[in-house]
């Protein structure tokens, strides 16, 4: 069959309900929370039309249940999803453990927003990186279509690998904002994304298994290195995953960090999500500036793209991390991976950490172009001014 | 081995993973309690002194596990294989016939 798209304009969660419907989930657990809440209602919609089959929909009576119900149903050997946001992120903190632990496939989106206190519901990824240690795979998507595309993919990948995966996307920056998004026909997920094949299922009657039983200090520690040996496989499957849907549908997905103009660039901005759209178009500009700068998104945080930062660090003076997040006692999330990665490496570009658009606020080309003067004065002087800027900060 | 109130398990194996190779990719069970030795969690182990027992069967019948089990001669005995050590039996035995003991590994 011949691949031709089906454009919708659809908001970010939108995006996420129609991949949910097409990926064929068995089990949706619902419960919601601002601003994630319409991705399960749309759900909620299709089932209420009949636009989906075999489809299991409980309502829950908070995240964590929602994630308990979700390894639940991904134990029995069912295709199972669910969505959140920040608070109930953190709800669920305990329960992403035993997903991760026990092996199970499970795709969920979280909709990045701020922690309180002070209470907010806007865009901030302090939420999900929180969860960095869970032992879930996490990727970052910058618009609608990534939205879209990361939990087929997503799907895929962990299916393969046996490791759940959270697809995360900007609060109202792409949840609530509408933008067209290229659909691909049922019958061509299908061939994409084909049922899945469960590594063990509860509903084995001829095998009874018991998981998530004890084990002892004789046999735990083999079992967190079978978990850490998935996720070096999950970069070999990303890669893959990403190449075949590249090939499929048109949108490459094979780099796990995206490179944007880098190849002769002085210094890059990193970044992760919907900010790195932003950047994007401002390298556009400085680019015409003058600016020998490039972008370099990272699409997945977990398992972290290690060689490709490398590769990446070899060839520029400067980078720019820019962190939507923030780890306190200690500086931007990304910006501590990254400069861990590169220790004992020979590739030492100048690193410097910009902490933007906490809680929702405002970041623009005009603010990319600031940071642009700024590395470029301190890679001329050859050093750092200081290695963290609160570049927002009303002084 | 049947008796009037209980048997030991007979056939047991305990499973012993010593590769990492060998271990499933998921923690599930390789196998029921038949391969699955709860007794390893002991520290301290109950020893039975035959000729204080006055086949009471206060300790069988407060085993929270299946590990005591009478022999056909009417005394009973440990199922070490599932015996935790959690030393309930020595604490209700009317006679003092059972001790805790710590166990030499």
């Amino acid at each position: 069959m011949e691949y031709k798209p089906i454009r919708k304009v659809v908001s970010g969660n939108y995006a996420a309900a129609y991949a949910v419907k097409h990926a064929r989930v068995e089990v949706v657990a619902a419960y919601p929370i601002t601003p994630q809440t319409s991705i399960i209602e749309k759900i909620a919609e299709f089932l209420a039309n009949g636009e989906v089959e075999n489809l299991q929909y409980v309502p829950v009576e908070s995240e964590h249940s929602a994630m308990a119900a979700t390894i639940g149903a991904s134990a029995t050997g069912a295709r199972a999803f669910t969505a959140t946001s920040a608070q109930g992120l953190a709800l669920m903190h305990e329960m992403l453990h035993w997903a991760a632990g026990a092996r199970l496939p499970i795709v969920m989106v979280d909709v990045n927003r701020a922690m309180a206190p002070p209470w907010s519901v806007w865009d901030d990824q302090t939420d999900s990186l929180a969860q960095r240690d869970t032992g879930w795979m996490q990727f970052y998507a910058e618009n609608n279509q990534e939205v879209y595309d990361g939990v087929l993919m997503s799907f895929k990948v962990a299916e393969k690998v046996n490791v759940p995966a959270m697809v995360i996307e900007s609060a109202f920056i792409l949840s609530h904002t509408y933008d067209v998004v290229e659909m691909i026909p049922q019958e061509l997920v299908d061939e994409f994304l084909p049922p899945r094949e469960p590594l063990y299922t509860l509903t084995d009657f001829d095998n009874p298994k018991a998981i998530g039983a004890l084990a002892t200090p004789n046999d735990y520690y083999e079992f967190r290195y079978k978990l850490a040996k998935a996720h070096e496989e999950a970069k070999k499957v990303i890669k893959e995953v990403g190449k075949e849907f590249g090939e499929r549908f048109g949108r490459d997905y094979s780099q796990m960090i995206e490179l944007y103009r880098t190849d002769d660039a002085d210094f890059v901005f990193m970044g992760m999500g919907s900010l790195m759209g932003t950047v994007k178009q401002a390298v556009d500009i400085l680019r015409e500036e003058g600016y020998k700068v490039g972008a370099a998104k990272v699409r997945w945080f977990r398992p972290f793209p290690s060689e490709e930062l490398y590769e990446l660090a070899k060839n520029v003076e400067g980078i720019a991390v820019l962190d939507r997040n923030y780890s306190f006692g200690m500086e931007g999330i990304l910006f501590t991976e990254a400069k861990g990665v590169l220790y004992n490496t020979d590739a030492k570009p100048l690193m410097k950490n910009y902490i933007v658009g906490l809680g929702g606020r405002d970041f623009t080309v005009d603010d990319v172009r600031k940071i642009a003067e700024n590395m470029k004065a301190i890679i001329e002087k050859g050093e750092l001014d200081v290695e963290v800027d609160w570049y927002h900060l009303k002084r | 081995m049947n008796t009037l109130f209980g048997e030991k398990k007979e056939g047991a194996t305990k499973i012993v993973l010593t590769k990492v190779d060998e271990y499933p990719e998921a923690p599930i069970s390789l196998g029921t309690t038949l391969s699955n030795f709860t007794g390893d969690w002991r520290t301290f182990i109950p020893v039975i002194d035959d000729s204080k027992c006055v086949k009471c069967y206060i300790c069988w019948k407060f085993c929270p596990e299946p590990a005591i089990y009478i022999r056909e001669d009417g005394y009973v005995a440990v199922d070490y294989d599932y015996c935790k050590g959690c030393g309930i039996c020595a604490n209700e035995c009317p006679t003092n016939a059972i001790t805790m003991e710590k166990e030499e590994k």
